[in-house]
C-alpha cells in the first residue's frame, strides 16, 4: 500500500516561530493555503523585530558574516526544494552566491563606509556605519526567490531587523527560505517573514512609527502612497532593485556616527 | 574628590564684575533699503516685500523680497540654464577654483559678514567671527578641493551631478548653513536656488556679492527670499532635481510627504533633543563649561543643543551648584558687543515659543532657577535657564525648546543613562562626560545619535559628517558623506 504524505502548512515567520496568522485567514496561492498575515500580525512582527535589533547588531561584525554564511549552507542543502519553488536551480544557485557575497561585507563595511576625519583642532574624531534599527521590506513579485535574498540581504548583514512581506502570488519559496533561516543561527525576529496580501499590510509597515526605514521594492502604484506615509517618523524610503548587488544596498540601511573626542596629556 | 567636600559658595560669585562696553563698529556693513531675488547673476526686483530687523532693538534693516512661485519660478529655470549651459560639464578642477575663491573672499570678508550676521541675527559677534565665519569659509576651502576628485570618493560608482538643487536653510546660523548647502552641491558640478530663513536674509543676500567678486557663472547660485510660502513653492517646483532642508521636524515632514512619489532626492536635518550625560568622575569643571556651551551657545537656538543634561545622582549637588554660579557670569546683552555670551533671540515668535513651553515647565512642576539678570529694554531677549526637578514626561523633557533653557533629570547607573537619553524621537546629537575610556566608547556606540561629543560639546568641521538619526533626519552633511546627497551613480 502506498505511503500517504505529511503535507505542509504554510505559515507565518515571526520571532523565530511559525505561528498561522492571529486572523486564521489563508489565501490560495501556487495551489496552497498560505497564511493570509493581518495588520496584527504586522505589529506582533515589529515588536519582534525590535526585540531581535540589539543584539543582531551588537554582535560581532564577524559573527554575523558567519552566520550568515551559515544561511547560505542552509540553502545549498535544500537546492531541490527552493528548485521547485522558484525558476529553477539557476536561481537557488544566483541565492546562495549572493547570500555568500553580502555574508562577506559584514566585518568590511565600516572601513569601506567609515574612517577617521582630519578636523581642524585637537580631537580625535571618526565616522563609523550603525544599523537603522527595524528595516520594512516589500519583496518584488518575481524572482520569488532571488528578489527577496537581493532586498533581504544588504539590511540584515548591517545589523537591522527586517519585517519583509514576501511575494504575494509566489510566496512559498520565502516560506522555504524561513526554514532555512530558522535553522540557520539567525536569531529569532532578525528575519520576520509575512505572506498576505501586499495591498493591505503595506500601509501599515509604512505607517508604522517603530520601524525606521523601508524598501519599496515590490511596491508598485501605491508608491507615493508608502512614501507619504513613510513621513510620519521620518523613515529612510529605499527604492531598492530586485536585481542589484552593491554595497551601497546595505549603506540605505546604516546610519552614520560620528565621535569626537579631545587630544591631550 | 576633595573638591566636591568643599562648602558650596566659598567662592563669591562675579556677578558684580562690570565690563565696558566694547560694541564692534557696525560702520563696516552697508545695509541697502530694499532688495530683490538674486536671479541668473542679476537682481530681480520683487513684487512683494517684508521688512527684516534687528531682533536686539527691533531697528528695521531693510525690504526683503517675498518670492511668489512666479519668481522661484524664474530661479529654477535660471538655475537649469546655467546647469546645462556649462557648470555640469565644467571640469571638476575649474569648479574648485571658484569654491577656492570664494573661501578666500569669505576670510577676507570676514569681520563685515560678522556684524552683519549678529545685526540680523542677534548671535553674539564673538560666536559669528571666531565660530560662524571661520567655519563658513572652511567649508568651501573643504569642498572646493573635493571637485575634482569624486571619482576617488566613490570608486566604481561613477558619480554625476544631480541637476538643479532647491535648499532651504535656518535661521540660527545662516551663513554657515548657506556654505553647508552650497559648497557640496556646486563641488558636484549641481546649481542651486537658495532660501534663506525669513528673519535672517541680509548675509545670504550679501554672499551674492561675493560670488559676484568670484566671477561664478551666472545662474549657478540663485537666492530667493521669503516666508515659508517661498520654501513651500521651491519644494514643489518640477524643475528641482534635490531638496536639501534643515529646520523643524513637523515641516520636514510636511517636505517628505510632498515629494512622495517624484523620485527627487532628499535630505533632512532636523530637530534634536540631545542628552548630555555627566558621570560621577568627570572633570567637572570642564564639564559645567561644555553643558554652558552646549545650551547656551547661540541662545540655544541650535538643533544639536545638549538640552537635556543626565547628571549621575552622586554628583547632582554640587554640579547643579556650581553651573548656577557659572550662569550668573553669563553677560547677556547687545549682540555686537565683544562681551557678550548670550544674544537676542531671533524673533518674536521664538520667543514667544521659549516662554511657553518654561510656563509648561514651571505648571508642570519643575523648579526653575534663572540668574539675576538685566535685559535690554527693546528687543527680545530670555534668560538663561537652568529648570531641575524634571520628569521624564515633562513638555520641556521631551519637546525641542530651541531657546537657553536646560532640563536637569539624574541617574544612577550607565544602562539607566542610556536608555533615558535614547527615549527620544530625536537622534542628532548626544555628549558624553566621564574620564574612563572605556566607558566613552561603550556610551558613544549605544547612544542612537548622529554626532556624539565626549569630554566636548558642539564642536563642528567640515571634514565631520553631521546629520541625525530617526526623526531628526536622514543624510549627511560635511565630510565625504556630504558629497553623497549630490550625486547620481551609474549602478
Amino acid at each position: 500500500m502506498s505511503r500517504l504524505p505529511v503535507k505542509k502548512t504554510y505559515k507565518l515567520f515571526i520571532g523565530g516561530s511559525f505561528p498561522r496568522s492571529e486572523s486564521g485567514r489563508t489565501y490560495d496561492a501556487e495551489g496552497q493555503n498560505v497564511a493570509r498575515a493581518s495588520r496584527k500580525d504586522v505589529r506582533d512582527a515589529v515588536r519582534a523585530a525590535r526585540a531581535a535589533q540589539p543584539g543582531w547588531g551588537a554582535a560581532t561584525a564577524y559573527n554575523r558574516g558567519q552566520v550568515l554564511y551559515r544561511l547560505a549552507e542552509m540553502v545549498e542543502a535544500r537546492v531541490a526544494e527552493f528548485a521547485e519553488l522558484c525558476e529553477g536551480r539557476d536561481e537557488v544557485e544566483c541565492s546562495i552566491d549572493r547570500i555568500v557575497w553580502y555574508a562577506g561585507w559584514a566585518d568590511k563595511l565600516p572601513q569601506v563606509l567609515g574612517g577617521s576625519n582630519p578636523v581642524a583642532g585637537p580631537y580625535f574624531n571618526f565616522t563609523v556605519p550603525e544599523p537603522s534599527g527595524v528595516v520594512a521590506v516589500l519583496a518584488p513579485e518575481e524572482p520569488s526567490l532571488l528578489g527577496l535574498v537581493t532586498r533581504l540581504l544588504p539590511p540584515l548583514v548591517g545589523g537591522n531587523a527586517v519585517v519583509a512581506v514576501a511575494s504575494e502570488t509566489r510566496p512559498l519559496a520565502a516560506i522555504e527560505l524561513a526554514e532555512a533561516l530558522a535553522t540557520s543561527d539567525v536569531p529569532g525576529g532578525v528575519v520576520n517573514l509575512l505572506t498576505g496580501s501586499h495591498a493591505e499590510l503595506a500601509p501599515v509597515l509604512a505607517s508604522h512609527m517603530d520601524v525606521n526605514a523601508i524598501d519599496l521594492c515590490g511596491a508598485d502604484g501605491d508608491a507615493p502612497e508608502l512614501e507619504r506615509l513613510a513621513a510620519d517618523n521620518v523613515k529612510r524610503v529605499v527604492r531598492g532593485r530586485a536585481d542589484l548587488q552593491s554595497p551601497w544596498e546595505i549603506a540605505s540601511f546604516l546610519e552614520l556616527k560620528t565621535v569626537w573626542h579631545p587630544m591631550g596629556q | 574628590m576633595a573638591e566636591l567636600d568643599k562648602p558650596q559658595g566659598e567662592v563669591a560669585v562675579p556677578g558684580d564684575w562690570t565690563y565696558a562696553s566694547a560694541p564692534e563698529s557696525r560702520d563696516i556693513v552697508r545695509i541697502a533699503e530694499r532688495y530683490g531675488h538674486f536671479v541668473g547673476g542679476e537682481w530681480l526686483e520683487p513684487t512683494e516685500t517684508y521688512e527684516t530687523i534687528a531682533p536686539r532693538d527691533e531697528e528695521q534693516l531693510a525690504a526683503i523680497g517675498q518670492a511668489s512661485p512666479a519668481e522661484v519660478d524664474r530661479a529654477v529655470a535660471a538655475a537649469r540654464t546655467a546647469y546645462a549651459d556649462g557648470w555640469s560639464s565644467l571640469p571638476g578642477s575649474e569648479r574648485a577654483k571658484y569654491l577656492f575663491r570664494i573661501a578666500r573672499l569669505l576670510q577676507e570678508r570676514s569681520r563685515e559678514f560678522a556684524v552683519l550676521e549678529s545685526l540680523n541675527g542677534g548671535k553674539p559677534i564673538k560666536e559669528s567671527r571666531d565660530v560662524d565665519l571661520p567655519l563658513a569659509a572652511a567649508h568651501f576651502f573643504y569642498y572646493a578641493g573635493w571637485a575634482d576628485k569624486l571619482e576617488y570618493a566613490f570608486p566604481n560608482r561613477r558619480p554625476r551631478p544631480v541637476g538643479v538643487a532647491g535648499q532651504i536653510i535656518p535661521w540660527n546660523f545662516p551663513l554657515l548653513m548657506l556654505a553647508w548647502k552650497i559648497a557640496p552641491a556646486l563641488a558636484c558640478g549641481n546649481t542651486v536656488v537658495l532660501k534663506p530663513a525669513e528673519t535672517t536674509p541680509l548675509t545670504a543676500l550679501l554672499f551674492c556679492d561675493v560670488l559676484r567678486q568670484a566671477e561664478l557663472p551666472a545662474g549657478v547660485v540663485n537666492i530667493v527670499t521669503g516666508d515659508g510660502r517661498t520654501g513651500a513653492a521651491l519644494v514643489e517646483n518640477e524643475g528641482i532635481d534635490k531638496v536639501a532642508f534643515t529646520g523643524s521636524t513637523e515641516v520636514g515632514k510636511e517636505i517628505q510627504r510632498r515629494l512622495a512619489g517624484t523620485g527627487r532626492k532628499l535630505t533632512l536635518e532636523l530637530g534634536g533633543k540631545a542628552a548630555n550625560i555627566v558621570f560621577d568622575d568627570a572633570a567637572l569643571d570642564q564639564a559645567v563649561e561644555g553643558i554652558v556651551n552646549g545650551i547656551y551657545f547661540n541662545q540655544g537656538h541650535v538643533c544639536c543643543a545638549g538640552s537635556r543634561l543626565f547628571v549621575q545622582e552622586s554628583i547632582y549637588e554640587p554640579l547643579v551648584a556650581k553651573l548656577e554660579r557659572r550662569l550668573e557670569t553669563l553677560r547677556v546683552g547687545d549682540p555686537l558687543d565683544k562681551n557678550t555670551d548670550v544674544g537676542a533671540i531671533n524673533s518674536a515668535a521664538q520667543l514667544e515659543k521659549i516662554r511657553e513651553l518654561v510656563a509648561s515647565g514651571v505648571s508642570e512642576g519643575a523648579e526653575i532657577y534663572q540668574p539675576p539678570c538685566t535685559l535690554p529694554e527693546k528687543g527680545y531677549w530670555f534668560v538663561p535657564t537652568v529648570f531641575t526637578n524634571v520628569a521624564q514626561s515633562y513638555r520641556i523633557a521631551q519637546e525641542e525648546i530651541f531657546g537657553p533653557v536646560l532640563s536637569v533629570l539624574t541617574f544612577r547607573t550607565p544602562e539607566e543613562a542610556l536608555e533615558k537619553a535614547n527615549n527620544t524621537p530625536y537622534g542628532l546629537s548626544a555628549g558624553v562626560w566621564t574620564e574612563k575610556g572605556s566607558r566613552i566608547l561603550w556610551m558613544a556606540q549605544r547612544l542612537r545619535a548622529g554626532v556624539v561629543w565626549a569630554n566636548t560639546f558642539n564642536r563642528f568641521d567640515p571634514t565631520s559628517p553631521f546629520g541625525g538619526y530617526k526623526e531628526s533626519g536622514f543624510g549627511r552633511e560635511g565630510g565625504l558623506h556630504g558629497l553623497e546627497p549630490y550625486l547620481r551613480f551609474d549602478e
